[in-house]
């Protein structure tokens, strides 16, 4: 964040240093193109000494806002398109006969007359860009309507790597072009930092989403290897049985399209998830299940409902001895599915409960709580996040409330993206 | 009418009703068994539950009245309300169901990318919800006013209550089950009483409805005149006569009535001897029946414009079925877009079967109810007739049968349509937090309407009130429905155009003849039947501003086209073997 402010207070220093390069060279009456003093030359009434601040601020004025309307296209990297309309932006900001941008390998875009230098462009590009800074060069040209002899080629780079270059072209050498030439494309580098930085937040919440995704617990793959082998010997049948329930629940786990799965799909691997369990734990542990049938193609987060019932067998089967009763329920509300997970194990203290819920419980809390509870808010909105109802020695019950529609939730992907 | 019988029928339906909706899904899905639980609703079952919430009480009454008063043309009206789920079939429901959308402003969000076309649809189902509500509480009325002989206003009152507590206290939970069931009891409430009453006819000689003819009473009747009426008599009939006719007290005695018209005053008894005809009510439009062309297709009383009439009546209804919010929210039950289809195929057997029975009630209420044309209330034949045909007990239990099937009629398609109409005002209209109280609030809103809407409008025939609430549907939401699922151009400018232009007219026109408009005529006809012109002039509105604005194609189209058409992704396969079966 700070970087992006201090991207953004370069952007406008540079820019008022072009304003004031651009009064200095109007001053020293190197005009190469009418162009160049548009708006504030003419108006200006002390025309030349730069002396009236009104003209001054005009000036100023004049060019930060052709500059903003240069940098929408810009921000959003460096492309023919986005190039072709950033020059014709930025050509009358410098006034020069024409004004070309780009990128490592070529012309992107090309404003003003002169356009068939794009070759002997491209070599003067690969050389300023070596060199890492600005190069002038005359132009030997036989053609009669071409009044280009003589460029400025000024390296582009952003996030410290060369992304191409900006060209500008006159009628005769010019220091102040070249001088002005170097400022806009310092300026333009700015914009192109920006269009990184956007992307690489883009890319951050990308990630997020990704490392939010559920996993299944480390804990329980070994667990429930471990179950499937004692029955290898003594019961193979079922030892095979599990394997597959094993399998099948691991695909559904780590499957990598769609973020989005239906209630009946994820009831699926929740049966799955509780076969392997009992495979451990055998007839300790009772489910009860009460869901209606409307509500079993509503979408929902992937893998959002086997992390509680994780969470239920944990509390009801791992921390006591007592027989062990989940109860799962789905019911429609009209507009919304309202489904509950219940159990009759330890329960918790709703404090350290709200300490995990808030990402404080320490390291060695599971993070299944707190992972759907983020992925529902992030998904419906803020205020829809886990429901918890607990105290030590009183179960735990969690209800969620799921939209049978909201945008851009859809469990069924379309077709093609299998894998 | 036996009273105590139909009343216990109606309680006994409503208990059920609730008991259906509040442990339906207690007892029939709490298992330990995980292939149980997840079974989703099959087919038969989610169209016998569209079905149920279908069939309204303009359906199980108001056919059998319209059919008896005008006609054949009336038959239209069967044909129409199963012709719609045609349409659905053939371009709605399976892409609808793929969108993933609940409700219709879901379908309009999720396809144009807008809050706010989605806010102006919403404002739409609420309206046509309203629209459809009031009839039902309407039938409610007439129900359950001839089976107790409390004032109509009020039957519609206690349905609104049960409906509002039911819906407000979640007991309709288990709904797909309770509507199943009231389809189910629906048709047998029909059938049976039909059977019995076909036995009755058939031993009665087969008399034939008076085709051409005025119908005539067959026996000795006495007619009860409850509201005051002008009778327009052909050819000099001699009736017995308590009450006023003409402004003379008579008290029992005979009075020869001569040809031309005579205003009867509330209150009056006639009675007619055997084989005279019946007279003809000549209030302007309404329900008044004709005495001739009744078997003749548009030939239908009241109407100066018949075939415009029919064309407005087709229009309305093929297009309409769609853009009802309480059938649309059933679809979402179905796992995809095929068994949306399936769904959908079959809900055209059950509903056509069901409209197959409902026009012999008019036809044996033109032979054996003929004084109803005279007292106008028609939408009562269907209650009437047991007890005509066979009286004594028998009559009385199928009659009580057959208020019963009114009674689920009434009550499940108007808590549907409470339950969608309170779901769009909790989700769109009412500001968040939603919370229950939301949704009760909402709850009270959506019934309160129409029911204060049916205490202030009497005298709207119920199945042409339905009517009106298919021509506002088919105005705004078929154009939506339809150029949304095929026509990739469509733009959220055009989209919210349309509704607004297209349903807002054909709105403006029920307003207008809901609020009495002009008489005769043309412009009767226009405001009556306005689907004719609404539709088109949806669809127009809603293309010309898409045309018009081609930069606004939403971003997403193409994606969601994608979803609309394509099916879905297959469930993956457990892989080879058949270990999964299930113990």
């Amino acid at each position: 964040m700070t970087l992006l402010l201090l991207l953004l207070c370069c952007a406008v220093v540079g820019a008022v240093c072009f304003a004031a390069g651009a009064a200095y060279a109007r001053g020293a009456g190197h005009v190469l193109g009418a162009g160049f003093v548009r708006g504030a030359g003419r108006r200006g009434p002390a025309r030349g000494d730069g002396r009236d601040p009104d003209g001054v601020e005009r000036a100023t004025f004049q060019t930060l806002h052709t500059a903003s309307l240069a940098a929408p296209p810009l921000r959003a990297g460096l492309t023919a398109d986005t190039a072709r309309k950033a020059v014709r932006r930025l050509r009358p900001l410098l006034g020069t006969q024409s004004l070309a941008l780009t990128g490592l390998d070529g012309v992107l875009a090309w404003e003003g007359g002169g356009d068939h230098h794009g070759e002997q462009l491209a070599a003067q590009v690969t050389k300023a860009v070596q060199a890492g800074r600005t190069r002038s060069f005359f132009v030997d040209c036989d053609r009669a309507d071409c009044a280009v002899r003589f460029g400025v080629v000024a390296p582009l780079t952003a996030g410290g790597r060369p992304k191409g270059a900006l060209a500008a072209f006159g009628t005769h050498d010019s220091a102040a072009v070249a001088r002005a030439t170097e400022e806009v494309a310092r300026w333009v580098s700015g914009q192109l930092e920006l269009a990184e930085l956007d992307r690489a937040r883009s890319s951050l919440i990308e990630a997020e989403i990704r490392a939010l995704r559920a996993q299944i617990s480390p804990h329980f793959i070994y667990n429930s290897l471990a179950a499937i082998a004692s029955f290898v010997r003594t019961d193979p049948e079922r030892a095979r049985e599990l394997l597959l329930e094993f399998a099948d629940f691991t695909r559904y786990s780590f499957r990598r399209h769609g973020e989005f799965t239906t209630l009946a799909e994820e009831l699926n691997s929740i049966e799955q998830y509780l076969e392997l369990v009992r495979a451990r734990f055998g007839r300790r542990l009772q489910v009860t299940l009460q869901i209606a049938p409307e509500v079993l193609p509503v979408a929902l987060p992937f893998l959002c409902l086997q992390p509680l019932v994780e969470n239920a067998v944990k509390h009801g089967l791992e921390d006591s001895v007592e027989r062990s009763l989940i109860t799962i329920v789905a019911v429609d509300e009209g507009a919304v599915a309202r489904v509950s997970i219940e159990d009759n194990g330890v329960g918790m203290e709703p404090g350290r409960l709200r300490r995990i819920l808030n990402g404080e419980g320490g390291p060695t809390t599971g993070i299944g709580l707190r992972n759907v509870d983020e992925r529902l808010r992030q998904v419906y909105g803020e205020n829809e996040g886990l429901v918890i109802e607990t105290a030590v020695g009183a179960g735990m019950k969690i209800t969620l409330r799921i939209p049978k529609y909201h945008a851009g939730v859809h469990a069924h992907a379309p077709t093609g993206r299998e894998g | 009418m036996n009273q105590p019988y139909g009343v216990a029928a109606v309680s006994a339906v409503i208990v059920a009703t609730v008991a259906v909706g509040a442990l339906g899904l207690r007892i029939s899905r709490t298992t330990s068994d995980f292939y149980v639980a997840s079974r989703s609703v099959p087919a038969r079952l989610n169209a016998a539950a569209i079905s149920g919430e279908y069939l309204s009480a303009a359906s199980f009454l108001g056919i059998a009245g319209l059919v008896l008063a005008q006609g054949v043309d009336m038959l239209w009206f069967p044909v129409g309300y199963t012709a719609g789920h045609l349409v659905l079939l053939a371009f709605v429901a399976a892409p609808l169901r793929r969108s993933g959308a609940y409700t219709l402003p879901d379908f309009a969000e999720a396809r144009l990318e807008s809050r706010a076309v989605r806010r102006a649809a919403g404002l739409l189902v609420v309206v046509v919800g309203w629209l459809y509500l009031l009839p039902q509480l309407q039938g409610a009325g007439l129900t359950l006013g001839t089976l107790t002989g409390l004032p109509s206003w009020s039957g519609g009152i206690v349905v609104a209550v049960v409906v509002a507590l039911s819906v407000a206290a979640g007991g309709m939970r288990s709904i797909t089950f309770v509507q199943a069931f009231q389809y189910w009891l629906k048709l047998t409430a029909l059938l049976v009483p039909l059977l019995f009453l076909l036995f009755a006819w058939y031993a009665d000689g087969r008399p034939a409805p008076a085709l051409d003819e005025p119908p005539g009473f067959r026996g000795h009747a006495e007619v009860r005149v409850d509201d005051g009426v002008t009778l327009r008599i052909g050819e000099p009939l001699r009736v017995t006569v308590t009450g006023t006719v003409d402004g003379h007290r008579h008290d029992g005695e005979p009075v020869e009535l001569a040809p031309g018209r005579h205003r009867v005053d509330a209150g009056t008894v006639l009675g007619f001897p055997p084989g005279s005809t019946v007279p003809e009510r000549s209030t302007a439009g309404g329900d008044g029946g004709t005495s001739t062309g009744w078997a003749e297709p548009r030939g239908h009383a009241g109407e100066e414009h018949p075939l415009y009439a029919t064309y407005g009546l087709i229009l309305a209804t093929f297009m309409g079925a769609m853009g009802l919010p309480h059938v649309v929210v059933r679809f979402y039950t179905n796992p995809d877009g095929r068994a949306a289809r399936r769904t959908t195929v079959v809900v055209l057997g059950l509903v056509g079967a069901f409209y197959l029975l409902v026009p012999l009630y008019g036809a044996l209420g033109r032979v054996y109810a003929p004084d109803l044309l005279l007292t106008g209330n028609t939408d009562t034949a269907v209650l009437m007739l047991p007890d005509r045909l066979i009286g004594g007990t028998a009559g009385d239990l199928l009659g009580a049968l057959l208020a019963a099937g009114a009674c689920a009629a009434f009550l499940s398609t108007a808590s549907g349509l409470t339950m969608a109409v309170a779901g769009v005002l909790t989700q769109d209209f009412l500001p968040s937090p939603r919370g229950v109280r939301h949704f009760r609030l909402a709850t009270a809103l959506a019934v309160a309407v129409p029911a204060a809407g049916h205490v202030v409008v009497q005298g709207l025939s119920v199945a042409n009130a339905v009517g009106l609430a298919f021509a506002v549907a088919a105005s705004s939401f078929c154009p939506l429905l339809l150029l949304g699922i095929w026509w990739r151009r469509l733009t959220a400018a055009g989209a919210l155009a349309g509704l607004v232009t297209g349903g807002g007219a054909a709105l403006a026109a029920v307003f207008a003849t809901v609020m009495g408009g002009p008489d005769s005529g043309w412009p009767r006809a226009l405001l009556a039947w306005p689907a004719v012109w609404s539709v088109p002039l949806g669809f127009l509105t809603m293309i010309l501003v898409s045309l018009a604005t081609p930069k606004r194609v939403p971003a997403g189209t193409d994606a969601i086209m994608a979803r609309l058409h394509l099916p879905e992704a297959p469930v993956p396969v457990p892989p080879a073997g058949a270990w999964k079966a299930r113990r």
